[in-house]
């Protein structure tokens, strides 16, 4: 019998759009900015798509808050090596701190926001100082250990509100600024960091990953970026948490909740780890799943774990990292 | 042969566990000399790299370079100070393209201070001294082979991608751990030339090496390591003719 092989071929439009011919002609242009202009757009559009069910647009904004946590989740992971299973640290950190900013020195919603982000990536990178100098599994504990244990302190001691949280925290002052207050970051942060990983600094960080001791052997202290690393990292978990922390106008042991730390992980899983942008879509397609499965009840963990499953084994790559085949690539079979 | 030393081990002692993996080893290497340590399987050769080099803290003993006392400072100072180093498992950073992977050296304050190119520009710079570095270590350049993903180079390619990373520092020392092994005849060949076009730029190369008869094509002087032990030390052929290195390999009986 005849053996049947696929074979991957780059579209020709592909090859033609590297290097200084993608500016030849309006064809090549499209190609290469059409898909990232359409996903702009299409964010940037959310709010008013959603405008007919209000109820939804509040989701909008917790899936960009949640693809924010997990962009901060491929960041460290694909591009510096570092697995942070604690999401719900930076979040919570984050909703902290804007909540005693706001409340306790009732500082305004526009400096309580950006004084979290800063103070409270600060304060996640000095509590995870411990663990960078180390390799191996230590950071990935001790992130999946400290949310637990500020929720716990937080409990047991009574502060900051205790169990029912630190509440009447200002709120936006219109639903449009609350919108665009997750998606302009948001998007600001996606394509940094994108642009980030592929400067020359970027390639230092990427070069931790693959192999530390040559980068240490080449004369950088790797300790040193990778305290960088997880700062930036925090600095857009802490602005997703103490975002939520106003949405919400309340700031409560569940932003140190389990969700935060899982949920972008499995976004990076659905969306395809490495590629920054498929965080996002993982995200958009999990956070309103879980919205549509609270009709189900008890049963919504259920379905949510075969949904993701399903996703594992049958597109273990990743949407993002299939869809970009797809568009520059095209198969066909050939004899072997 | 100037004669200065560039560096200095004294007395050099590590143990793992009940293991002694280094003895008392002291040995002297002069600037712009190829020096070789050689050794059976185990006999400590890349555990004195190790020391030397900072991955690892030794136990006892004193390393100098230019007589400045740099026993166990973190890896990164030392490499700072010029002192570079290959690894014997080769592994580039595979997700980078091969010109991209001198990025990393070439982005440390040494390269940059020492590098003569602006610095502080933007991909333009760096990527030029990248490809001409690779191109001196023997990447054709008008080739893809430059612009292709670390990982899919062949062997030969990935041990000179080794040097380039080294060279990149602008260093004063290279250890080289095994560069030979696991190359073809022919590749070997490819490598010697590079070898000693980098002595003639004044560098000063330690190379440990299994593969004696291209080692002595090089060598100034080589050293002889067993069971953590330095058995023997000078001229290669000397060194080779030493009873107690003949042990060393051969044995015993095979003497």
């Amino acid at each position: 019998m005849e053996q049947l092989r696929k074979e991957r071929v780059d579209r020709s439009l592909k090859v033609r759009t590297e290097g200084l011919y993608a500016i030849s002609s309006i064809e090549e242009i499209l190609y290469l900015i059409g898909p990232r202009l359409l996903f702009v757009a299409g964010i940037l559009l959310l709010p008013l798509i959603f405008e007919a069910a209000p109820y939804w647009k509040r989701v909008v904004n917790v899936m960009c808050a949640y693809a924010l946590v997990a962009i901060s989740f491929d960041f460290l992971s694909n591009f510096v090596g570092l697995v942070c299973l604690g999401g719900a640290l930076f979040t919570g950190v984050g909703g902290y701190f804007t909540a005693i900013y706001n409340r306790y020195f009732s500082f305004p919603i526009y400096l309580s926001i950006p004084l979290a982000t800063l103070s409270g990536a600060l304060f996640c990178t000095l509590v995870l100082l411990p663990a960078l100098p180390l390799r191996g599994v230590y950071f990935a504990i001790i992130t999946l250990m400290y949310p637990l244990l500020f929720s716990r302190i937080i409990e047991a001691l009574n502060v900051l509100g205790g169990t029912n949280g630190i509440t009447g925290i200002e709120s936006f002052p219109d639903p449009y600024i609350e919108h665009y207050a997750i998606i302009l970051p948001m998007l600001f942060f996606l394509f940094a960091t994108r642009r980030f990983v592929n400067e020359d600094i970027g390639l230092v960080f990427r070069g931790v990953k693959d192999n530390d001791q040559a980068v240490r052997a080449s004369g950088i202290n790797v300790t040193l970026i990778k305290v960088y690393a997880v700062f930036i990292a925090s600095l857009m978990g802490c602005f997703s948490g103490a975002y939520i922390a106003h949405m919400y106008m309340w700031a409560g042991l569940s932003l140190f909740a389990l969700d935060f730390s899982v949920i972008p992980i499995a976004s990076t899983v659905i969306g395809g780890g490495g590629t920054l942008i498929g965080p996002v879509i993982g995200s958009f397609i999990l956070v309103p799943l879980s919205e549509i499965l609270r009709a189900a009840g008890t049963l919504r963990i259920v379905i949510y774990c075969v949904v993701l499953t399903l996703f594992i084994i049958l597109k273990s790559e990743g949407l993002m990292i299939y869809l970009q085949r797809k568009y520059h690539q095209f198969e066909r079979w050939v004899k072997v | 042969m100037s004669g200065e030393a560039i560096l200095s081990v004294s007395k050099l002692s590590k143990s793992f566990g009940g293991l002694r993996a280094l003895v008392d080893v002291s040995f002297e290497v002069k600037r712009g000399e190829i020096f070789g340590i050689i050794g059976p399987n185990g006999s400590g050769k890349t555990t004195l790299i190790n020391c030397i080099t900072g991955f690892l803290k030794p136990d006892g003993g004193k390393v100098y370079f230019k007589e400045k006392d740099i026993t166990g400072l973190k890896p990164h100072k030392i490499s700072q100070m010029g002192i570079a180093r290959t690894f014997q498992i080769m592994r580039p950073y595979y997700s980078l393209p091969a010109y991209k992977n001198l990025i990393i050296p070439l982005w440390s304050p040494r390269a940059k201070r020492l590098g003569g190119w602006r610095g502080g520009g933007r991909h333009g710079d760096r990527d030029t001294v990248a490809v001409d570095i690779l191109e001196e270590i023997g990447f054709e350049r008008d080739s893809r082979v430059p612009y292709k993903l670390a990982s899919t180079l062949p062997t030969g390619y990935q041990k000179r991608l080794e040097l380039a990373r080294c060279i990149a520092l602008r260093p004063e020392i290279i250890f080289c751990d095994e560069v030979f092994s696991g190359l073809s005849m022919s590749e070997v060949a490819g490598m010697i030339p590079l070898i000693e076009k980098m002595k003639m730029e004044g560098i000063t190369l330690i190379m440990v090496e299994h593969r004696l008869r291209e080692l002595f094509k090089v060598a100034d002087r080589v050293m002889a390591l067993n069971f953590g032990e330095k058995i023997a030390e000078g001229d290669p052929r000397e060194v080779i003719e030493d009873r107690r290195v003949r042990e060393a390999y051969l044995g015993r009986e095979g003497v």
